[in-house]
């Protein structure tokens, strides 16, 4: 009856076999504190010569994967009493137990043909005695990370109710040279730091990338004119073009979540003011009409309000209006200077930068301003961007008289980590899963 | 005998040795007398006198009273010029626009030497220090950038000659991170892009 059951699950592509609503086991990460989930990723049996080496770096990056997001500690393999010898029976239970696992991944690498595999996986609840998902992934095999982070996906998913943001990428500016001659170059990876390619050479200054929300473009600011300027560009081609002519300069670009629509600031007679560029019409229109410094707009996800920052009462403070323009209202009150912010994709919080008594910090408040929460603090701390799935952050750190890099926090606070860019970076943007 | 002195030996000996050359100790001596003069004459003063003939060959001769030697201080109209006589940099107060009088002496006597000479043509470069997010300083060095223009033009600079671009952070001139490198790096950066004699 069992295998009949799990035989009709394993032929259908990619299914999950239950909700994580009727699991026994389920992860609060919404908690402060957090003990790790202990999951058991064996690495997974393979099928034909060609499956290796995949079958143990498939494993080896979900366990990464999982283990950086701070809600899982994954098992030393030397530990495991069972070597599962088939994906189409049941574990052995007890032998999983014994060791405290709480959860098994495991999963099987079948060659294809000389250029594809196949990987089959399942998660089971080693306390509950269940199959919690199960999924079957096609793939050329040059493209076996990706496997990896679609089943890490699906892992979170299963046990938070939330979704993943493993397969996802990163553009950023890498960094080389001294301050005084920095070399700034285009960079895109993956969320766990692989695959990194320069995007753009480092001969002109670039600044501040930001992802387009379904498709692999991104809008960024070049020097290549000689002033800044808002550039797009198309990941797969490297094609990029200048953001229409305008007087003035323009920075600080941002899509709309329905990507028609692309936010910036616009800096005539060194007067900065929020502006919304229609991409099919090719027409700019001014949101913010103040003699201050307006600037770092940010759509909320249902793309009808915008956040942006203003100094038109004396120090930069958090403003919210419509995505017309309309009905302007200061959300951030407290004492300091609040920069940068950036609308949460769940919709519910606001990421930004706030400085004071000295240091930078990143923080989250409510959309209204309320429950303002500050998450990390240094000498510079700027620029937070969410995961795609509004759990995780990243920022630029710097510190005194050091070199910049990303780091990542967890929206509790909690999980602060420096991320792997292979040398001095700044500006992430974290773009969306990939499809 | 002074730590110059006998670096100057070193380095002559060394030069000897490495060059292979016929070595002459009397002649020693005679480079180091030549070295030890100052490399250049100081800035910002009065012109010092000519050196003597024997050692300076004039060049063209049209050109004679016009290009004074190189350590008499730079070339009238030059962009050297503009910079130790007139001062190409003003400096602002944190997360500040305006400017303060000291700057103001400074940009006067930027207008001066620009109505001085009429067909140079400027940008104005608007700088921020590194304690503010990437995207508000640049709109900080825009500010600051068109504070200098506004000034130049209400001195009577044609504002078709100034051009203005903010580059927020990103290019400090003073690479640490301390209160001073902060102060040095708000500045607005007046550069002669053409329309000089040199």
């Amino acid at each position: 009856m069992i295998r009949t059951f799990l035989f009709a699950c394993i032929l259908a592509l990619s299914v999950a076999i239950n909700s994580s609503a009727s699991a026994q086991i389920s992860i609060d990460i919404t908690k402060s504190e957090i003990e790790p989930t202990r999951i058991a990723i064996p690495e997974f049996l393979r099928q034909g010569a060609g499956a290796s080496p995949y079958n143990k770096d498939i494993a080896d990056v979900i366990s990464a994967d999982l283990e950086r997001s701070g809600l899982f500690e994954p098992l030393n393999r030397s530990a495991f009493v069972e070597t599962q010898t088939s994906l189409d029976f049941e574990p052995v239970w007890q032998s999983w137990r014994v060791i405290d696992a709480e959860v098994l991944v495991s999963g099987r690498v079948v060659e294809q043909d000389a250029n594809t595999i196949t990987v089959e996986y399942r998660l089971w609840d080693v306390f509950g005695n269940r199959q919690l998902d199960a999924a079957r992934l096609r793939t050329p095999k040059e493209n076996w990370r990706r496997i990896a982070h679609k089943i890490s996906d699906r892992i979170y998913n299963a046990l938070t109710g939330e979704k993943g943001y493993f397969d996802s990428r990163i553009v950023y500016i890498s960094e080389d040279g001294p301050k005084t001659e920095r070399r700034k170059r285009l960079a895109i990876m993956d969320q766990d730091g692989a695959n990194q390619i320069y995007l753009v050479g480092g001969s002109d200054l670039v600044l501040t990338p930001r992802f387009h929300p379904n498709k692999q473009r991104i809008a960024f600011l070049s020097y290549e004119t000689g002033r800044p300027e808002v550039f797009l560009m198309d990941i797969a081609t490297g094609n990029r073009e200048r953001l229409g002519r305008f007087d003035g300069m323009t920075t600080s670009p941002q899509f709309s979540p329905d990507g028609k629509n692309l936010l910036m600031t616009r800096m005539v007679r060194g007067n900065s003011d929020v502006f919304s560029y229609n991409a099919a019409s090719g027409k700019l229109k001014a949101l913010t009409k103040s003699p201050g410094i307006d600037t770092s707009p940010s759509y909320s996800p249902d793309g009808r309000k915008i956040v942006f920052n203003s100094s038109r009462g004396g120090k930069p403070q958090i403003y919210v209006m419509n995505a017309d323009g309309s009905g302007v209202k200061r959300i951030s009150f407290g004492s300091g200077r609040y920069t940068a912010p950036s609308w949460s994709p769940r919709g519910d919080k606001i990421a930004f930068t706030k400085s004071e008594g000295g240091k930078f910090h990143i923080g989250v408040m409510d959309v209204d301003g309320s429950n303002e929460r500050l998450l990390t603090g240094s000498y510079l701390d700027e620029g937070p961007t969410w995961s795609p799935n509004g759990r995780v952050l990243l920022f630029t750190r710097e510190t005194r008289g050091g070199q910049p890099y990303v780091w990542s926090v967890d929206l509790t606070g909690r999980n602060l980590r420096k991320v792997e860019t292979g040398g001095s970076a700044s500006d992430p943007a974290w773009g969306p899963t990939l499809k | 005998m002074n730590y110059k002195y006998l670096s100057l030996v070193a380095l002559s000996s060394a030069t000897l040795l490495t060059t292979g050359c016929a070595t002459k100790p009397d002649e020693v001596p005679a480079q180091i007398t030549q070295m030890e003069k100052p490399v250049e004459a100081p800035r910002n003063i009065a012109p010092s006198p000519p050196p003597p003939v024997a050692q300076y060959t004039p060049p063209m001769p049209q050109q004679m009273e016009m290009a004074p030697p190189i350590e008499m201080g730079p070339i009238p109209g030059s962009i050297e010029d503009f910079s130790v006589n007139a001062g190409d940099r003003v400096f602002f107060g944190y997360n500040e626009a305006t400017l303060s009088a000291q700057a103001m002496t400074v940009l006067r006597a930027q207008s001066q030497w620009l109505q001085s000479y009429p067909a140079t043509i400027v940008v104005i470069g608007g700088h921020a220090d590194e304690r503010g997010t990437r995207e508000y300083n640049l709109a900080l060095g825009a500010r600051r950038a068109e504070a200098v223009k506004d000034f130049l033009v209400s001195q009577g600079i044609d504002p078709n000659r100034v051009t203005t671009v903010s580059y927020g952070k990103e290019r400090p001139i003073d690479g640490r991170s301390t209160e001073e490198a902060h102060s040095l790096n708000r500045n607005g950066h007046t550069a002669i892009i053409s329309g000089t004699n040199s």
